[in-house]
């Protein structure tokens, strides 16, 4: 309580809160809170600049922005989380068993992470995705592909530190099985940092889905995606630079929320991490 | 030194194999009949057939992987479907744009990050220490596909400074594209040498250099930054690398004839050999990239050879 107390008089820290519960409550909310359907077209108001009715204006079809930056929201929390789980229980079940039990498990398991981490993180999930065709569940599993490498280094160090330790010695004396000592003692003394990296996580899994949009291979139309988008909207710079405004500023906010947010954890949780970054 | 090269070499050596490898599963990851979906739905039997046999597809996988791995070794990575020339030419004719995209961004990137790096190092925490900070973030932040856009509305669309898209006006086409790319690059650098030129003029020596009758400036910039861009140096060299999938993305915004673009139109074409050898090629000069600055490394830092 009184990290969480200091942590409130660090700026970064409470804006980077603020905009997080900001964005997911407008995920929560977006039936409530979008003033028009986001998929309802008006083609005879196309492009239409903001106004008192559309805040944000209308969209090569003659959809509301704003209406479509709220849902949007939506989808880019939805696959934040989605991958950021996704990635932290692979990353975390491997990298626990190969700083654990070491030898041939350990071996292999880290150099596959070798080569995933040679290869570079968006090219991969390009290649991914335009193998198993741009749909959302496909971007979350390549997003996930990519991310759960950093997780597995990361659980692995900290397990090998762990590991040592004389409760976990006195667990296994008085005859722990080994996924009882891991699950019962060994991760919980790993989890701040990777609650700092499941963080950080997100704001790089929104980042990648935009990006992946944007390049026509994320979520596909009609669905309301930032990415997606800016990509109309870079169509229509000059005509109606609205379009890659809005959207483009909604990235960013949502992503520099969550790093803020990633920031100040490290703080308050794991002091050492920001050396190691 | 030669020992360090040979081990880093060696290294290398698998992780370059791995890639190979897995750039090969890439086929095999098409869910259902791979020669079906490229060729298409409703593609007569014998196109379906045919594109089998031009990927080696009816082949055991087995020797399928042997073959390729035979053709990247000469250099062979397969003929496009799109133009029916081979791959590489595309490839080669392409690369340079990427390369000078590269370079363009990375020299702005360390036009606004020595400057900047410098002055907040020396005059820590005062306003400019405070704005260069403020910097660093947005330009972390900030994603390159709205960063981009922006430019092209204030500098080619509301001023005619530079054009909206394309390589065709020179120096004038790559301005726009490598500030895009080059922000993140100089936030990136901005607080890599404010921290480690901090810490260097915290160092004994340059209060050494200071009492022996150097000027401050010296001191700074003949004595503390020589080492404090050690680091520094090996990140240049390894954002070099990031730079490369970062085009990706920029190519894309001013329409940029690099290898990026060649790959994003190759997928929307479902030109497979296409998309394959340009990941390849992409992630091969990336851990090439990464190896040259490990080298580097060793050349600035004599105590790593130690190691």
């Amino acid at each position: 309580m009184k990290t969480f107390k200091r942590l409130l008089r660090n700026f970064a820290f409470t804006s980077g809160l603020l905009l997080t519960v900001v964005l997911i409550l407008v995920a929560l909310a977006a039936p409530l809170l979008s003033p028009f359907d986001p998929n309802v077209q008006d083609t005879s108001r196309r492009l239409e600049a903001p106004s008192r009715q559309h805040l944000l204006g209308l969209d090569d079809l003659g959809r509301d922005v704003l209406s479509r930056i709220i849902w949007g929201a939506r989808v880019s929390l939805r696959v934040g989380f989605s991958v950021v789980v996704l990635a932290a229980l692979i990353g975390i079940t491997l990298g626990a068993i190969s700083g654990y039990f070491g030898g041939l498990v350990d071996t292999a398991v880290m150099r596959f992470t070798d080569i995933l981490l040679a290869f570079p993180g968006i090219l991969l999930a390009i290649a991914l995705v335009a193998v198993l065709g741009p749909k959302l569940n496909n971007v979350i599993l390549a997003l996930a592909t990519i991310g759960w490498v950093s997780y597995a280094r990361l659980v692995r160090g900290q397990v090998l530190k762990v590991r040592e330790m004389e409760y976990v010695t006195a667990a296994k004396a008085i005859g722990a099985r080994s996924p009882r000592v891991i699950v019962l003692h060994v991760l919980p003394n790993v989890m701040n940092p990777v609650i700092v990296m499941a963080t950080l996580g997100l704001a790089g899994a929104i980042l990648a889905e935009a990006a992946l949009s944007f390049l026509g291979l994320g979520v596909q139309p009609p669905t309301p995606s930032w990415g997606a988008m800016l990509t109309a909207g870079r169509r229509y710079l000059g005509l109606a630079n609205h379009l890659a405004i809005f959207p483009g500023a909604a990235i960013m906010l949502a992503v520099m929320g969550l790093n803020f947010l990633g920031d100040g954890l490290i703080d308050a949780l794991d002091p050492k991490y920001r050396k190691q970054m | 030194m030669v020992q360090y090269i040979l081990r880093r070499f060696l290294q290398m050596i698998p992780i370059t194999f791995g890639i190979v490898t897995l750039v090969f599963s890439l086929i095999h990851l098409i869910p259902g009949d791979p020669a079906l979906q490229i060729a298409g739905e409703n593609a007569r039997p014998q196109d379906v057939e045919q594109v089998r046999k031009a990927l080696g597809l009816d082949q055991p996988l087995w020797t399928q992987y042997v073959h390729y791995l035979s053709r990247v070794v000469r250099g062979d990575l397969g003929r496009s479907f799109q133009t029916n020339e081979s791959v590489t030419k595309q490839i080669a004719a392409r690369y340079p744009a990427t390369i000078q995209l590269a370079f363009g961004s990375m020299f702005i990137a360390l036009l606004v990050a020595f400057p900047l790096g410098i002055v907040s190092a020396i005059y820590r925490n005062s306003w400019i220490d405070n704005l260069a900070r403020f910097f660093a973030l947005i330009g972390v932040s900030m994603p390159s596909f709205w960063f981009g856009p922006l430019l092209i509305i204030a500098f080619a669309i509301n001023h005619h400074w530079f054009p909206v898209s394309g390589r065709d006006e020179g120096l004038r086409s790559l301005v726009l594209p490598s500030l895009t790319m080059g922000l993140a690059l100089a936030a990136i650098l901005t607080r890599m040498i404010r921290v480690s030129l901090a810490e260097e003029l915290t160092q004994l020596y340059v209060t050494t250099a200071i009492a022996k009758g150097a000027t401050r400036a010296k001191a700074i910039f003949r004595h503390a930054l020589k080492n404090a861009l050690i680091p520094v140096i090996t990140i240049l060299a390894l954002q070099f690398g990031s730079l490369l999938t970062g085009a990706i993305i920029t190519e894309q915004i001013f329409s940029w004839p690099g290898l990026g673009r060649l790959l994003i139109q190759s997928i929307s074409t479902r030109d497979y050999p296409q998309v394959q050898a340009s990941i390849l090629v992409i992630a091969l000069t990336y851990i090439m990239v990464n190896f040259a600055s490990d080298l580097l490394y060793g050349v600035v830092d004599p105590r790593i050879k130690l190691e």
